[in-house]
C-alpha cells in the first residue's frame, strides 16, 4: 500500500472560523476513501483543499510525493466530480467529456474522439455524444461528469456528495457502478458523503469527520463495529447507550449495566480506551433479540416493556424500556413466517450477549 | 383576439407603424398631401448622395458606440458580479443608474461643459501642461457624439451582461481550472460563451436606440457629427416634407432591423449561445 496523499497538520481558517483541525491523513494508491460527517464538519474543506481550491492555511498537502502548497488547481494529478456535477451548458456531451484535452497536442483529433468514445463507453453513454448538455437526466449529467474526469486519468477522482441530488434508486444504482468503475480504472476515488449508509456500502476506508477533526479512520466494519467514541457511533447507524459502571478486569472491564446486569467486556470492545468508573455501554439494534412464548435463551436476558412499536415491512423497530434507563431502547427484530409481534405495553424479554457490547467513557 | 394587450399593441405600436410608412408612399405637394402611392420619395434617397451619407455615417456612430460602450461595461459588469460581495450588489447596480437621475438633455450638456474649447477636460490638461493648446477634435463632431452616447448607454449595456454573468454557475469555473484550464483560459472557454446572451442583448440594446439618436448629434456632433434622424426632423419639421421624413424613417428602421437579424444569425451560427 502506497500512500498518494498525505495530509500532515492540515488547518484551515475563514476569518475566526476554524473549518479544518489539525487534519493528518494518509490515503493509499488505488483505494476507494470516504470523507463521512454531517453538513458543516469540513468534509468538503477538506476535498476543496486537496483538490486546490482552497489553501490550507498551515500543514503539509503531499500528493504523489509533491508538496502542493501553491500549487493551482490545474496543475494537480486530481479531478473533480462537482455536486452541481458542473457540466457546461454550452457544449455538447462530447465536447463536455473531451474539455480537458484540449491541451494534450500530442493527440491527433482522432485519437481525442476515440478517448471520448472510450470514456462515453466507460459510464455506459454510448451514443450520447452529440446530445445537448440541457437535454440530460440528473445520472447522465453526473456520468458525464465522471467520464469528463476520468478520460484524463488523474491520479485521485474527488467526489463532491455526486449522488446526494439523485432519487433513491438512482443513487444505489450509482453506487454500484461508481463502486464497479473504481475497480476497474484502479485509481483513488475520495467521496464526501453525509450519508453513512452510502460511505458503508462503497468504501475501502472512511474517515469520520466532525467540527473540522477527524475522528476515526477505520474500514467499514470496524467503523460500525467498534466506533472510537459516542459521537462516532451515533453517527453510524442506530446505537443504545445505557449508563453502566465500569472496574478494570484481566484482560478489559467489567460493566455493571443499567437494566440489564453485569457483563465482562474484552479490551477490543473499548476502542476508546477503558473507563473505570461511570461509562456508557453502546448496543446496536439488531445486535438484541426478543424472546416470545417462553422461549429459552442461553445468555443473558433482561426484562422490560414495550413503549413503542413501528412496522417497517422487512423490520419491526421496538422501543422497549428497561428500569433505571431512561431513554427507552431501541431493538429490531425481522419479520419472519409465524414470528409474532409485540403491541404496546407487552412485558419484553430482551436475549443480548457481551460481545455485542462496545463500552467508551460516560 | 380583442384583448387589453392587442388594442395597446395595436394603438400605440402598429397604428403609428403604419401611419409612417403609409406617409412614406405619399408626396408633399408644396403646402397638401398628394396621397397617391408612389415610390418617389425612396428613389429621391437612392439619388441623393446625402441620405445616403448621413444614414451610413449613422451606422458607423452607432457601431462604434455599441462597440466602445459593451467594450467598457464588460469589465465593470465583471467586476461587479465577480469581486463584490454579494450584499453589495444591489448598491453597485444603484450607483451605476446614478446618472438616470438628471435628464438626458442635461447629461449631453455636461459633455458639452466636459469637452469644450474652454471645457473641463482641455482647462485640466493645460493646467497639468500636458497639452500646449486645447484639443479640438473632443466636440462637434463624430468622436464627441461617441463619447456622449457610449456614457449615455453604458447601464443598458452593464446591466444585461451582469444578468448572464450572475447567471454563470461559479463551479463551472471551478471545473474548467480543475479540468487542467488557467484562469485566463477558463475565462476565454466558460465565462465568455456563457455571457454572450448578455453581450448580444446589451450590443442591441445600445445599437438599436443610437441609430436614431436626435439630441446628442445636434447638440455636440457640430456639422460633420450629424445623423439620420436630424435629417428626419428637418424633413418633418424645417422643410414641412413629412412623407420624406417619413420615407427616411422606414429605411433607417428596415436597416435596422436587417443589421440587428444578420448579427444575432451571425451569433447564432459562429458564436454558437445556446440557451
Amino acid at each position: 500500500m502506497t500512500p498518494i496523499i498525505t495530509l500532515t497538520g492540515v488547518q484551515k481558517y475563514y476569518g475566526d472560523y476554524h473549518a479544518l483541525r489539525d487534519v493528518d491523513l494518509t490515503i493509499n494508491e488505488g483505494e476507494f476513501f470516504s470523507l463521512l460527517g454531517p453538513s458543516g464538519c469540513g468534509k468538503t474543506t477538506l476535498l476543496r483543499t486537496i483538490a486546490g481550491f482552497e489553501n490550507a492555511s498551515d500543514g503539509v498537502v503531499m500528493l504523489g510525493g509533491a508538496d502542493m502548497a501553491g500549487v493551482p488547481p490545474n496543475k494537480r494529478p486530481t479531478n473533480m466530480v462537482f455536486q452541481s456535477y458542473a457540466i457546461f451548458p454550452h457544449l455538447n456531451v462530447a465536447e463536455n467529456v473531451a474539455f480537458g484535452l484540449r491541451r494534450r497536442s500530442d493527440l491527433s483529433k482522432q485519437a481525442k474522439a476515440d478517448l471520448v468514445d472510450e470514456a462515453l463507453d466507460m459510464v455506459g453513454l454510448q451514443g450520447f455524444g452529440g446530445r445537448a448538455a440541457h437535454a440530460l437526466s440528473g445520472g447522465q449529467r453526473q456520468r458525464v461528469a465522471l467520464a469528463r474526469a476520468l478520460i484524463l486519468k488523474p491520479k485521485v477522482l474527488l467526489l463532491d456528495e455526486p449522488l446526494s441530488a439523485l432519487d433513491k434508486k438512482m443513487r444505489e444504482q450509482m453506487q454500484a457502478e461508481l463502486r464497479r468503475l473504481q475497480r476497474q480504472v484502479g485509481i483513488t476515488f475520495i467521496l464526501v458523503t453525509h450519508d453513512q449508509e452510502e460511505a458503508l456500502i462503497m468504501s475501502d476506508r472512511i474517515a469520520v469527520m466532525f467540527d473540522g477533526r477527524i475522528a476515526q479512520v477505520a474500514d467499514p466494519q470496524t467503523l460500525y463495529r467498534r466506533p472510537v467514541n459516542r459521537q462516532v457511533a451515533d453517527f453510524i447507524g442506530v446505537m443504545n447507550f445505557l449508563p453502566a459502571t465500569s472496574t478494570a478486569s484481566e484482560d478489559g472491564v467489567d460493566v455493571q449495566i443499567a437494566g440489564f446486569g453485569a457483563a465482562s467486556v474484552a479490551s477490543e470492545q473499548c476502542p476508546g480506551g477503558m473507563p473505570t468508573g461511570d461509562a456508557s455501554v453502546g448496543i446496536r439494534p439488531e445486535m438484541m433479540t426478543l424472546l416470545f412464548d417462553g422461549q429459552p435463551s442461553e445468555g443473558a436476558v433482561a426484562i422490560g416493556t414495550v413503549a413503542e412499536r413501528y412496522y417497517y415491512g422487512d423490520m419491526t423497530y421496538y422501543e422497549v424500556e428497561f428500569e433505571g434507563v431512561s431513554e427507552p431502547v431501541t431493538l429490531s427484530m425481522k419479520n419472519l413466517v409465524g414470528r409474532p409481534v409485540l403491541e404496546r405495553g407487552d412485558a419484553a424479554r430482551v436475549a443480548w450477549d457481551p460481545r455485542a457490547l462496545v463500552v467508551f467513557e460516560a | 383576439m380583442v384583448s387589453p394587450p392587442f388594442i395597446y399593441a395595436l394603438l400605440l405600436l402598429a397604428a403609428p407603424m403604419g401611419a409612417i410608412l403609409l406617409f412614406s408612399f405619399w408626396t408633399q405637394d408644396f403646402l397638401t398631401l398628394d396621397t397617391t402611392l408612389t415610390l418617389n420619395n425612396y428613389r429621391e434617397f437612392v439619388e441623393e448622395p446625402l441620405y445616403g451619407v448621413l444614414l451610413q455615417r449613422s451606422l458607423i456612430i452607432a457601431a462604434m458606440v455599441t462597440l466602445v460602450t459593451v467594450v467598457l461595461a464588460f469589465p465593470i459588469a465583471y467586476f461587479v458580479s465577480f469581486h463584490v460581495a454579494p450584499e453589495r450588489k444591489s448598491l453597485w447596480l444603484f450607483l451605476i443608474t446614478i446618472p438616470f437621475w438628471t435628464s438626458y438633455l442635461v447629461r449631453v450638456f455636461l459633455w458639452k461643459v466636459i469637452l469644450g474649447f474652454n471645457g473641463v477636460l482641455n482647462s485640466g490638461l493645460l493646467g497639468l501642461g500636458l497639452i500646449d493648446e486645447p484639443l479640438t477634435f473632443i466636440l462637434y463632431n463624430a468622436n464627441a457624439v461617441v463619447i456622449t452616447l457610449a456614457h449615455a448607454f453604458a447601464p443598458f449595456a452593464i446591466l444585461p451582461i451582469f444578468v448572464a454573468l450572475e447567471r454563470i454557475d461559479r463551479s463551472l469555473l471551478e471545473a474548467g481550472q480543475d479540468l487542467g484550464e488557467s484562469r485566463l483560459m477558463t475565462f476565454w472557454r466558460v465565462t465568455l460563451p456563457l455571457a454572450t446572451p448578455g453581450i448580444v442583448a446589451a450590443v442591441l440594446i445600445v445599437f438599436i436606440p443610437t441609430i436614431g439618436d436626435y439630441v446628442t448629434p445636434r447638440l455636440v456632433g457640430g456639422p460633420n457629427g450629424l445623423m439620420i434622424a436630424n435629417m428626419i426632423q428637418t424633413q418633418f419639421l424645417k422643410l414641412n416634407n413629412a412623407p420624406m421624413g417619413a420615407a427616411l424613417a422606414v429605411i433607417a428602421m428596415v436597416s435596422v432591423s436587417v443589421i440587428a437579424l444578420v448579427f444575432v444569425w451571425l451569433n447564432r451560427k459562429w458564436l454558437r449561445v445556446k440557451q
